[in-house]
């Protein structure tokens, strides 16, 4: 019997890697073990990538965020198999990459829907609808709020302040900022996400102050 | 004045002004050759402190001072642009980085000259994917012409530049988690003293400056410290860009000259609250900023102002609320939001955010006494100043201020919730409840029960 065996089932360690680091648990090793780079297959062009980001810094270890969004956008999630890959390339271990994404909202820990919504309800969002809004996605996408839909097309999310809200009540839908929306929009998201179009022709884009001038300092005094 | 556009947001609607040869068309870059060929680093850095440039990040600190604070010598130093704009109500970095990249680029180039810096980075959110692959594409642009790179211009100057890209979180936008961070760590604070600029990044000497700042730098090195100081007021030099959002008509991104009365901003630029709504309360720097009320409209919009109101210019996010808009949710979604944000590393933060959020909703819910509100301001109290960064004082001071100036709406509130409550609980058997009138209670009716 191993010495962590009563820890088994504790909160945290419901992911299969922690399980995995549990079944391996040895009395005599470090349980968050740098896998072996030989040990674990790293599809060629996402090596290329995070040692791409590597270079980048003075530091290997400034990558890690890098390399976590990397892998993400390859495997949809971070999964224990996602992990085990910047581990090995990176040369950390998979309880220190968990440790850091755990602390970041847009990296995903468990598995999730394929088109990602985040509508911000934030105040200047709020007091313009976004809850309104965000029932209709939550509807249109069949996702619950802060869950994936069960055909495993959507995720929606409820965001924090987006940094939008000249176009108040907006949603990022996979990076793409879009607003001010209205009930009726959602659907329309739903559609053609759905359809397979792209997210970047959904709706048009309104930019920050398009469709006005730039108001300048003496207009600002004349009024 | 000429400049019918301001500075910063002079050029925005020039067509493809992303791209490197539309900003060159219009000036651009011709800055960075002149500090860089003409100037030394000390010149450039005695006109930045001359210009009197505060940092618009929030704090308002004097930029030429903080950059004068890093040692001289030969030591690997680091500058860091902020670019994590996640305050609630600010959406002004973004549109800067989204219209005129290369203003950013060719600003901390300049500031990374002035204090002898050889490496640069900007973090950006990882929500701004778009602003982001928009500043990677310029960055690119700028190492082909020459401006980045080993050797800038062809001189014996250095300096490469990279696009960090955030993963989510606001903390990030605190000076020394957002090194952390950068350093591929969670973002927590960290200690202070050492301040960045002694041991910041990689433990380097760091500088750190917003968006929006290092875009004006390259304006003040082409004009002069006196151009710039032709601007604004005289303790608050050069032109803000202003935030506004929500209850008002026209939201959006304004460049006004510092110290313009604040209702020229709201109602003059923004188009005031909808048509029949009174402004109840507005935030004048991002949602961390105590709030202000209709009285304080014609305070002129500056640093000094705004703080001897009892509130600060932030990073200039101005939240308009209108009278249809009940303050107990706006204190309970704000303070949802610090709850959500607090990176758990000190107590009084990582509690007191949860606690107030708990206490609010009961608020809200009609499960309080005016006594909590007191117990609430106490909460509020004792987070300020004591924590490693301002994250728990950012939601304390605006909700301490909500119960300050609001206290008769919040004891209403959690009166009128009270009443519909003990309405629904009571009335499926009995029918309509007649409270005699002398208790002063009159309700409505049970229709809220069926």
């Amino acid at each position: 019997m191993s010495k962590f065996d009563h820890l088994r089932g504790v909160p945290g360690s419901r992911s299969r890697l922690a399980a995995q680091v549990w079944e391996g648990a040895r009395v005599e090793a470090d349980p968050a073990e740098v896998p072996e780079p030989s040990d674990v297959r790293v599809p060629d062009h996402l090596r290329a990538t995070i040692e791409h980001h590597i270079s980048l810094y003075p530091d290997r270890r400034s990558a890690v965020l890098p390399a976590l969004s990397a892998v993400q956008r390859e495997h949809g999630w971070l999964s224990p198999e996602a992990m085990l890959q910047v581990a090995a390339v990176m040369q950390f271990s998979p309880a220190y990459l968990e440790s850091v994404a755990s602390f970041y909202d847009m990296l995903e820990l468990e598995p999730v829907g394929t088109h990602t919504i985040f509508m911000c309800t934030n105040l200047s969002c709020q007091m313009r609808g976004a809850q309104d809004v965000l029932a209709a996605l939550s509807e249109a996408t069949g996702s619950p709020v802060g869950g994936s839909s069960p055909d495993g097309m959507f995720r929606l999310r409820a965001f924090e302040c987006l940094g939008a809200c000249d176009i108040a009540p907006m949603a990022s839908i996979e990076g793409h900022y879009r607003g001010p929306l209205t009930v009726a929009d959602a659907t329309v998201i739903a559609d053609h996400l759905r359809a397979g179009g792209a997210a970047a022709e959904v709706l048009p884009q309104k930019l920050p102050t398009a469709g006005k001038p730039a108001v300048g300092l003496d207009e600002g005094q004349a009024q | 004045m000429s400049s019918a556009g301001g500075i910063l947001l002079k050029h925005v609607d020039v067509p493809d002004l992303n791209r490197i040869e539309t900003y060159e068309r219009v000036g651009g870059y011709a800055a960075l050759r002149k500090a860089i060929t003409e100037m030394t680093g000390d010149q450039v850095l005695k006109e930045l402190e001359a210009s009197g440039l505060r940092g618009r990040g929030g704090a308002g600190f004097s930029m030429g001072k903080k950059a004068s604070f890093l040692p001289h010598g030969q030591i690997q130093k680091y500058l860091c642009c902020n670019a994590d704009e996640s305050e609630p109500g600010t959406f002004k970095d973004r549109e800067l980085m989204h219209r005129n990249p290369h203003q950013l680029i060719e600003g901390v180039l300049i500031a990374a000259y002035a204090a002898d810096i050889t490496h640069a980075f900007i973090y950006i959110r990882g929500e701004y994917e778009e602003e982001a692959d928009i500043l990677d594409a310029a960055v690119t642009e700028a190492y082909t012409r020459g401006y980045v790179g080993d050797s800038i211009l062809g001189t014996g100057f250095g300096c490469p530049l990279v696009v960090h890209r955030g993963a989510g979180a606001y903390i990030c936008g605190e000076e020394t988690a957002l090194l952390d961070s950068l350093e591929g760590k969670r973002g927590n604070p960290r200690l202070k003293p050492p301040f960045p600029a002694n041991q910041g990044l990689y433990q380097g000497p760091t500088l750190i400056n917003n968006v929006e700042t290092l875009s004006n730098v390259p304006h003040i090195i082409a004009n002069g410290a006196d151009w710039f100081r032709k601007f604004g007021t005289e303790r608050s030099p050069g032109t803000k860009v202003v935030s506004v959002s929500g209850c008002v008509q026209r939201p959006g991104n304004y460049e006004i000259e510092l110290g313009v009365s604040s209702r020229d901003i709201i109602y003059g630029l923004a188009g005031g609250p909808p048509e029949g709504r009174r402004v109840k309360a507005w935030f004048p720097g991002g949602s961390s900023a105590p709030v202000l009320t209709e009285e304080h409209l014609d305070l002129p919009y500056d640093f000094e102002h705004m703080a001897e109101a009892g509130s600060m210019l932030g990073s200039g996010a101005i939240i308009v609320v209108d009278d249809s808009v009940p303050i107990v949710s706006v204190a309970l979604r704000l303070a949802e939001f610090y709850r959500h944000e607090s990176c758990g590393k000190c107590v009084p933060c990582r509690e007191g955010t949860n606690w107030t959020v708990k206490m609010l909703e009961r608020v809200d819910r009609g499960e309080a006494t005016p006594m909590d509100l007191d117990v609430m301001t106490d909460v509020q109290t004792n987070i300020i100043g004591n924590c490693l960064c301002l994250l728990g004082d950012s939601m304390a001071m605006p909700v301490g201020s909500m119960i300050a100036k609001f206290r008769g709406e919040f004891e209403a509130h959690i009166e009128e919730a009270a009443r519909s409550q003990f309405a629904v609980r009571r009335s499926p058997e009995d029918g309509p409840i007649s409270l005699s009138d002398e208790a002063g209670l009159s309700v409505p009716a049970t229709d809220e029960a069926a």
